[in-house]
């Protein structure tokens, strides 16, 4: 039985490399192990930059090995092959496989799950997280520890701003910046909250996070703590996710009886207390000034910025507001460094970003990769290609709010900058890949109901803005367009983005402007009564209950 | 809310604290099902609080009902990710299941029919809650199989 399939860049530059020499090798060691029966060795395609040649993949693992010499060949053997350890020093950096092709699939293989660089993931799934012992062997609170005894605040603040963590709710604002502006206010009370709302459609990366390793989170809340001066935290946690409040507050009980939270830390005389502050269902409470009302108990609409809360936040004090995901990268950045963390991801967006994949691919789930990572990669490798019998159409990016981007866009790395250039976003680090019997009208129809479902009336542009737009859409649908329509949902939207009030009215118009822009053509069928994918029913509805009408309205 | 008493034990486990309005009307919608204009009342005069503000509050979050909900409550989720894999036709059996529109409650009073924004299980989807439940990879059969199954008990 075959269980491992080796390939080795046989490509005319790999060659030329040595690639023929680490292949035998490759071959001679595992004779030597008496694996041969049980690892098949072959050329693969060419792959990532020449600097990088030969590479080794090995599968089913996609671990993926280069530049590699032929005596680095037989430790690969023995190492990855025999005992069962990836060879951490030869792995090929996870940024020079970007712009490249990966290893395609070998026949057969489908279906398997392939490596990913996992920093916020590293330990969900492998940890039990009612219980902090696990954690903590697993390097938990490591980093509290080492910052609270050998660095000043001013230190941690300068490791989390040189390692250039951007926020990773959607935004991409660099946390070490924010923090800062918190630093330097003069008022002594400050506080930290973490935006556990997630409520963006499409994204569960931060359930992910805080259902299977509740402490990183409470941990890189306690160093943003100490590194801006405040004494107490807050979760605000969206009310449907009861497993996650649970593990939270179990986990709090826990760092408490183990002194690593609470007051006087590890003796190091730095107190913090967190506590959670459960949501009632509102989306724009995602947005941190309707955050920060709902915690004050008030509805949750946002405030007029400036101040920011940095300025002006919880309870009028400074107060740092930082997603989930973002507070689980700070543990691991204090403890291996700034530099380290540049050396995953691009470099003008360093680090990993968890994605959520979903739609007609066939596996769809949660992954972390660096970032910079292509959209066909995804699809191709994690995801592990289209649905039978689809081919990509497009994708939407960043949940409801984001891009809806065509397959011209498949091979740019997706980090903030890049994307941002090409006129798309990465968001919340949601993908939504839709295949050929998708239609981009009824696709935003559906978008829209939810914008227009959950704006909270605050602001004219959002409030009005987004009922328009659905009506619009819906009227398209139903092959009632008029000729003038196109030019209005440009209009409409352009507006909305430019003067709603908050980051729900200001995004809300994203996919109708990213749709106007590369899908104009299938738009514009539907005004002659045509619908390309074959989806809206071109007329209106019979006055019936259960009618298409009703179920987007 | 059906029995002052425990009314009173909410109020009381968030120590009359007003900034925890938004969750004292949230445990009280849980428990009784729906908050009435007696529970706001009451809940105005213990945290000091104007009625108005109680009910503007009330009135913004979809976890707090204003009106009595049926027995078993259905969420459906109606975004885009759960629409791609399939939700219309959920959608539609579930209407033709229990007979009701979204937003109704059957005569009986043992459904509500309603639909929620992302619950954060994408990748499972179409989904729905289905009281405190959630389910996922629904199609048209074992969405009648959920309605037999949790409907058949009452």
């Amino acid at each position: 039985m075959i269980r491992a399939t080796i390939l080795v860049s046989g490509d005319p530059q790999s060659l030329g490399r040595g690639a023929e020499d680490v292949k035998l090798a490759i071959e001679a060691e595992l004779s030597f192990y008496g694996l041969e029966n049980e690892i098949e060795v072959g050329f693969g395609g060419g792959t990532t930059r020449a600097e990088m040649l030969p590479t080794v993949s090995i599968y089913p693992e996609g671990v993926i090995y280069g530049p590699v010499k032929p005596a680095d060949g037989a430790l690969i053997v023995e190492e990855h092959l025999y005992k069962g350890r990836v060879v951490e020093h030869l792995l090929t950096p996870p940024d020079a496989l970007v712009s490249g092709r990966m290893a395609s699939l070998p026949a057969g293989k489908e279906g398997k799950r392939y490596a990913e660089k996992r920093v916020v993931l590293r330990r969900v799934g492998v940890i039990d997280p009612n219980n902090i012992e696990d954690y903590v062997a697993h390097d938990g609170y490591f980093a509290l520890g080492q910052a609270l005894t050998t660095m000043t605040p001013a230190e941690v603040l300068n490791v989390v701003r040189e390692s250039g963590l951007q926020g990773r709710g959607g935004a991409g604002f660099p946390t070490g910046l924010k923090w800062s502006f918190v630093a330097s206010r003069p008022e002594e009370v400050r506080y930290v909250v973490c935006n556990a709302d997630e409520s963006e459609p499409g994204t569960f990366k931060d359930r992910m996070i805080l259902e299977g390793d509740p402490h990183a989170v409470l941990e890189g809340m306690a160093l943003a703590g100490y590194a801006v001066g405040a004494r107490e935290g807050w979760i605000y946690i969206r009310g449907e996710y009861v497993l996650s409040k649970e593990r939270l507050e179990q986990a709090i009980h826990q760092a408490e009886e183990l002194g690593v939270l609470g007051d006087d830390i590890m003796g190091s005389g730095f107190s913090f207390h967190i506590h959670v502050h459960a949501g009632a269902g509102a989306y724009v409470c995602g947005e941190e000034t309707a955050l920060l009302e709902s915690m004050e108990g008030k509805r949750g609409i946002p405030r007029i910025r400036p101040p920011y809360p940095t300025v002006y936040g919880y309870h009028g004090m400074p107060t740092v507001v930082n997603n989930v995901e973002t507070l689980a990268n700070v543990p691991p950045i204090i403890l291996n460094g700034a530099a380290w963390y540049h050396t995953l991801g691009t470099k003008r967006s360093p680090g990993t970003k968890v994605y959520t994949i979903m739609g007609d691919v066939q596996n769809t789930g949660l992954i972390e990769m660096p970032m910079g990572v292509t959209l066909r990669e995804v699809i191709e490798i994690y995801g592990g290609g289209m649905k039978e019998g689809k081919t990509f159409k497009c994708a939407q990016t960043g949940g409801s709010s984001g891009s809806i981007i065509p397959p011209d866009f498949l091979d740019t790395p997706m980090d903030y900058a890049s994307m941002a250039e090409k006129g798309g976003g990465l968001g919340s680090g949601a993908l939504l890949i839709c295949g050929q019997d998708t239609c981009i009208v009824d696709l935003a129809s559906v978008l829209l109901r939810f914008f227009k479902t959950e704006s909270c009336g605050k602001c004219t542009p959002c409030r009005i803005g987004t009922t328009r737009l659905l009506e619009t859409f819906d009227r398209l649908c139903m092959g009632q367009g008029k000729a003038e329509d196109l030019a209005a949902l440009e209009s409409v939207a352009q507006n909305m983005f430019k003067t709603s009030f908050c980051g729900l009215g200001q995004a809300a118009p994203t996919p109708v402007l990213t749709a106007l822009r590369f899908f104009h053509d299938e738009i514009a069928a539907h005004l002659d009564g045509h619908c390309p994918a074959g989806v809206c029913p071109m007329q209106a509805p019979p006055a019936a209950p259960t009618t298409r009408h009703k179920y987007i309205s | 809310m059906p029995e002052g008493s425990a009314l009173n034990e909410i109020i009381q486990k968030y120590e009359g604290d007003r900034e925890a309005l938004v969750e004292i009307l949230r445990d009280v919608s849980q428990a009784a099902g729906y908050v009435t204009p007696e529970d706001m009342a009451t809940i105005a005069q213990r945290l000091g609080l104007p009625q108005s503000q109680v009910h503007s509050v009330a009135s913004f979050y979809s976890l707090i009902s204003l009106k009595p909900m049926g027995k078993h409550v259905i969420r459906f989720c109606q975004d885009a990710p759960c629409h791609v894999a399939g939700g219309r036709e959920i959608w539609e059996t579930l209407e033709q299941t229990l007979g009701i529109p979204f937003g109704a409650t059957t005569d009986d009073g043992q459904w509500t029919l309603l639909t929620t924004s992302c619950i954060g299980a994408c990748s499972v989807g179409p989904v729905m809650m289905v009281d405190d439940e959630v389910y996922g990879n629904l199609t048209p059969d074992r969405v009648r199989e959920i309605v037999a199954q949790v409907g058949g008990g009452a």
